[in-house]
């Protein structure tokens, strides 16, 4: 498989795992092994990001897998931006996955605050991968200020709906000069690759493998529907057609001496 | 035409309700139920809420806890968080006569002072919570804001979030808890019915029903993320109770829409010298209900379980819906410290210790999480 390079970091695999709402930091550590991932993002709000013990922490193995932390619960820029810098001061890691949602509902990100934090994070020497609205216009100016990837919704995260921003991803990838990572919603492998055939970059999954009943299969399946997808991308996807094609109706007479 | 704050309040009461709520829910029928149950679980109407709680809706209880149960898992995942109250005075100027706490009340009443609670805290900190509940009486002249601001400091380190469940305050002080590290409040209005709310508030300033009800406005309007809301079953039909408190959630959900609504469901039990006869206790079966019904209306509403309730339906219950429980609580200032002398507000139905109902919550498959906030978020 083609490797992903994210910030001059190469990834093998396109699956990017969520530490949330597992039954058990052993059931976690178990999935994420898996399914293959090289990155995985965990909540600030959920750790003691400077404490090595801490029982969540102590589950992923740091040198496997690249840690994201994810500011999470972040209601403005500035939260977003005392999160991101607290982590990096106990961490050494200047990765974030920037999350700015307001609203505790739907979890739906403020794409205002959240380019206002990339900009600001950016300039301070971090790698910045923003969760967004699949809007175009904010990616474009995402990638201007300097991200490292955009992150696009494929629908409320934790619903598991799969890709209902498709027209609207279509046009952050067509436009894309950083890698889309397709991020929430996705609740099914067919899902992930069915984002991946469409030229995603990559793929964030938590709840779909965290609350299925059996996450570690499921994490699995969803490794093996990345790949898939990924590979039929690469293999270049036969064009779908609603009729059978007749064969020159109109100007088969031009061949006709 | 939306109606104005002012009046949508006002209307949340079951004074202007009562009668056509009442018909509704009894006109229910099976029907119905199936009906709802065959849409899309989550989504608050009203209409939708009427036809769960119904008594027609009784028979229901099993396919209502199976789909809250998978729409509690995929919305907070397998996790249930667990926090702990920390009863900083048992002094009260009011006089709620269903209350432990009740002035009139004679036992020994104990304030903690600044040390004190950071003493008892300390104990908390130890048996492994990081989510803190600070819990008073009306007690303004002592349990002041300042107080309240310098112990939330004071905790800050130890404690990745602090919540306060306290008498009344205006939002100028809401506020000032809130740059202090308090970033949830919660506050019951008890009773929805104005003429019980009445009748069991005879004085002291909580006699003031539309205060306490305009008063999560004010705390959401500091700031705070977290708003706790319930009523206190036992003291009106808490059918119509539930319905005048989903119109009031959804109300403040709607307009703060920044912080996020969790329900508790405190149950009268027998508190120290309060002995009277009630006649809208509410069975098992009741909460069970309502917490149901609740659930399927508010995807992401944050239900709440303290050790009011007995162990054995704790025990059950965590495997529902519920997403905060407490663990090894002291009701009593100073319980923490080993002062069992002081008055308790209820007397604790489950004295398990916060690693066994650690254990409990894995037992039904579930985390159990003690940090899900971080005092960065604010300073």
């Amino acid at each position: 498989m083609d490797k992903l390079v994210i910030a001059g970091r190469e990834f093998q695999s396109r699956l990017f795992i969520g530490t949330g709402k597992y039954a058990s930091n052993q059931i976690m550590a178990q999935a994420i092994e898996a399914s293959g991932t090289q990155m995985v993002t965990v909540a600030l709000r959920r750790v003691d990001i400077d404490n090595p013990d801490d029982s969540l922490l102590s589950a992923i193995d740091r040198k496997k897998f690249l840690l994201l932390p994810n500011t999470s619960g972040a209601r403005d820029a500035a939260e977003a931006i005392r999160l991101a810098r607290l982590s990096r001061a106990a961490t050494g890691i200047a990765w974030v996955k920037l999350e700015v949602t307001p609203d505790p509902y739907y979890l739906l990100p403020d794409g205002e605050e959240t380019l206002k934090a990339a900009a600001e994070l950016v300039k301070d020497g971090f790698v910045v991968l923003p969760y967004i609205n699949a809007d175009p216009i904010l990616a474009k100016k995402l990638q201007d200020v300097g991200c490292a990837t955009v992150m696009p919704l494929a629908a409320p995260i934790g619903s598991n709906k799969g890709l209902r921003t498709r027209d609207a991803i279509e046009i952050i990838l067509s436009q894309a000069t950083v890698p889309v990572v397709i991020d929430a919603g996705l609740g099914s492998p067919s899902h992930a690759a069915e984002a991946m055939e469409m030229g995603a970059d990559a793929v964030l999954v938590n709840t779909a493998i965290a609350t299925a009943d059996d996450p570690v299969a499921m994490a699995t399946a969803f490794k093996l529907a990345t790949e898939a997808g990924r590979m039929a991308r690469l293999a270049g996807m036969a064009p779908q057609s609603k009729q059978a094609q007749a064969s020159s109706p109109l100007t088969g007479f031009l061949r006709n001496e | 035409m939306t109606k104005d704050i002012k009046t949508q309040l006002t209307e949340m009461n079951l004074d202007g309700h009562r009668d056509k709520w009442m018909e509704e829910l009894q006109q229910v029928h099976s029907d119905d139920v199936l009906k709802e149950l065959q849409s899309p679980p989550g989504k608050y109407s009203i209409g939708r809420l009427v036809r769960l709680l119904s008594p027609a809706a009784r028979e229901f209880l099993e396919p209502m806890a199976q789909q809250a149960q998978s729409l509690t898992i995929q919305r907070f995942g397998k996790t249930i968080a667990l926090y702990a109250p920390l009863y900083v005075s048992n002094v009260c100027v009011n006089s709620c006569v269903y209350c432990g706490y009740n002035r009139t009340t004679k036992f020994g009443r104990t304030r903690l002072s600044v040390e004190q609670a950071l003493a008892d805290a300390d104990v908390i900190a130890a048996e492994g919570f990081r989510d803190i509940l600070l819990v008073s009486g009306e007690d303004a002249s002592f349990v002041t804001v300042d107080y309240l601001a310098e112990l939330a400091c004071k905790l800050r380190d130890k404690f990745s979030s602090i919540s306060a469940e306290i008498y009344p305050m205006t939002e100028a002080q809401y506020r000032r808890l809130f740059e202090a590290g308090i970033d949830g409040i919660t506050l019951y209005q008890e009773t929805y019915d104005r003429q019980l709310y009445a009748q069991y508030h005879p004085s002291g300033p909580k006699r003031d029903y539309n205060r306490r009800l305009e008063c999560p406005d004010d705390f959401a309007a500091a700031g705070m993320r977290r708003i706790g809301l319930g009523v206190l079953l036992g003291l009106a039909d808490w059918r119509l109770e539930t319905l005048a408190l989903a119109e009031h959630a959804a109300y403040l959900m709607k307009k703060y829409w920044r912080a996020a609504v969790s329900f508790s469901f405190p149950r009268l039990c027998p508190a120290t010298n309060v002995q009277d006869q009630w006649p809208y206790l509410v069975e098992d079966a009741d909460l069970v209900q309502m917490m149901l019904a609740l659930r399927l209306c508010f995807a992401d509403a944050g239900i709440v379980l303290s050790t009011r309730e007995r162990a054995e339906l704790r025990n059950h219950l965590v495997d529902l819906c519920v997403t905060r429980i407490s663990a090894g609580s002291k009701t009593n200032p100073g319980g923490y410290t080993g002062h069992d002398d002081t008055g308790k507000q209820f007397e604790i139905a489950d004295d398990r210790s916060p690693a066994q109902i650690a254990e409990v919550i894995r037992s039904v498959g579930r985390e159990p999480i003690w940090k899900d906030w971080d005092t960065a978020f604010s300073r």
